[in-house]
């Protein structure tokens, strides 16, 4: 009789346990405000700046302080409704143009990306003209494989010098 | 006249193009090894020597006020940058403000921090935990910072009445006394 009381509120009590396994992560989740920045998005921008004093580290993975405050200001700008370039000229304001991982597009930056594909433009004339000079047939004079020797006069002196020696042998 | 002179004469001399495209690179080539001379000196140069004029530069204040390094000439000039983040700068810190508070009444000697490469909040915060009075400002584009061509922070620079350099501190002062007798040694000049 007691067991049979037990048995339905034990069950219960399981059912109640599961759930609250369900859903305890998902009370946990709904906790952070819905309007904060992800770490995702954080690291979206940070990826494209580079901070001075750590040369040729993305802010994404640097490890330093100075690092973390940069990628807390995103976050904050990112909070206060900023776009991506609006955060990014802000910091190229701050801290200057060399915080950009891509150079922005005036003055001698332009080289960086005009030189690149005028260099690989060059190559491909440099190849089609050296292919063109290879496929180009030989002229007579130089050639000296399927032209005949012209022969020489059977009186000539060295000629028989040489016959007469390779008849010796 | 033989057979064979008359072939030579007869021959055809292949017509001689204008070699533009040849030019055109040579001349690209020239100017992108002048660029890059010119990037590489830029780069070579070391920091501002001891006894060199110190490039005129502005700083504009965390409250806003523009300082401006000519405006400066007549007096000694304690340069110094530093940043939130720098452990070491908190070492000289203290040191620093006191110094400033012994040489600002008479108004021979001006202090000024730029803070590099740093963020705001957290800058004012560094000011206010050590209760720094002397002008404080950011680097904006590490302009000032790119000109003296700094190693890293904290470095300061003492320029004399001439906007001379006349000494540079690599890292934190060890004491109140290693700043006193280079402020002194220029305010003896």
């Amino acid at each position: 009789m007691m067991l049979r009381t037990i048995k339905p509120l034990l069950s219960i009590t399981l059912l109640l346990l599961a759930l609250s396994l369900i859903f305890v992560p998902a009370v946990f989740a709904q906790e952070g405000d819905p309007g904060a920045p992800t770490d995702d998005e954080v690291n979206a921008i940070a990826k494209q700046l580079y901070c001075p004093v750590c040369e040729n580290i993305p802010l994404d993975v640097c490890g330093t302080q100075a690092c973390a405050q940069w990628r807390e200001l995103i976050r904050e700008k990112l909070s206060q409704g900023w776009s991506e370039d609006q955060i990014k000229n802000y910091f190229v304001e701050q801290y200057g143009d060399r915080v950009l991982a891509a150079p922005p597009a005036r003055g001698l930056n332009w080289l960086v990306y005009i030189i690149p594909p005028l260099a690989i433009l060059l190559g491909v004339y440099i190849l089609y003209q050296a292919f063109r000079a290879m496929q180009r047939p030989t002229s007579p004079e130089t050639s000296t494989n399927d032209t005949p020797s012209p022969a020489l006069p059977p009186d000539d002196e060295y000629v028989a010098r040489l016959e007469e020696e390779l008849s010796k042998r | 006249m033989d057979e064979n002179s008359t072939e030579t004469i007869t021959e055809e001399t292949p017509t001689r193009r204008p070699r533009w495209g040849r030019i055109l690179v040579w001349v690209g080539l020239m100017v992108l090894l002048v660029i890059l001379a010119l990037g590489l000196q830029r780069t070579q140069q070391g920091p501002i020597g001891i006894g060199d004029r110190v490039p005129n530069f502005t700083l504009t204040t965390f409250d806003g006020e523009q300082v401006e390094l000519k405006d400066l000439e007549g007096k000694v000039v304690v340069l110094n940058f530093w940043a939130s983040w720098c452990k070491p700068c908190e070492q000289e810190a203290e040191d620093l403000e006191m110094a400033w508070r012994q040489y600002q009444p008479d108004g021979e000697v001006v202090f000024l921090g730029v803070d590099y490469v740093d963020t705001e909040p957290e800058a004012r915060a560094y000011l206010a935990k050590f209760d720094i009075t002397y002008p404080n400002g950011p680097d904006l584009g590490t302009r000032i910072s790119q000109a003296f061509r700094i190693k890293g922070v904290p470095e300061t620079y003492f320029i004399d009445r001439n906007n001379t350099l006349q000494h540079v501190q690599i890292g934190p002062f060890s004491s109140l006394a290693q700043i006193q007798a280079n402020i002194d040694e220029l305010l003896a000049q």
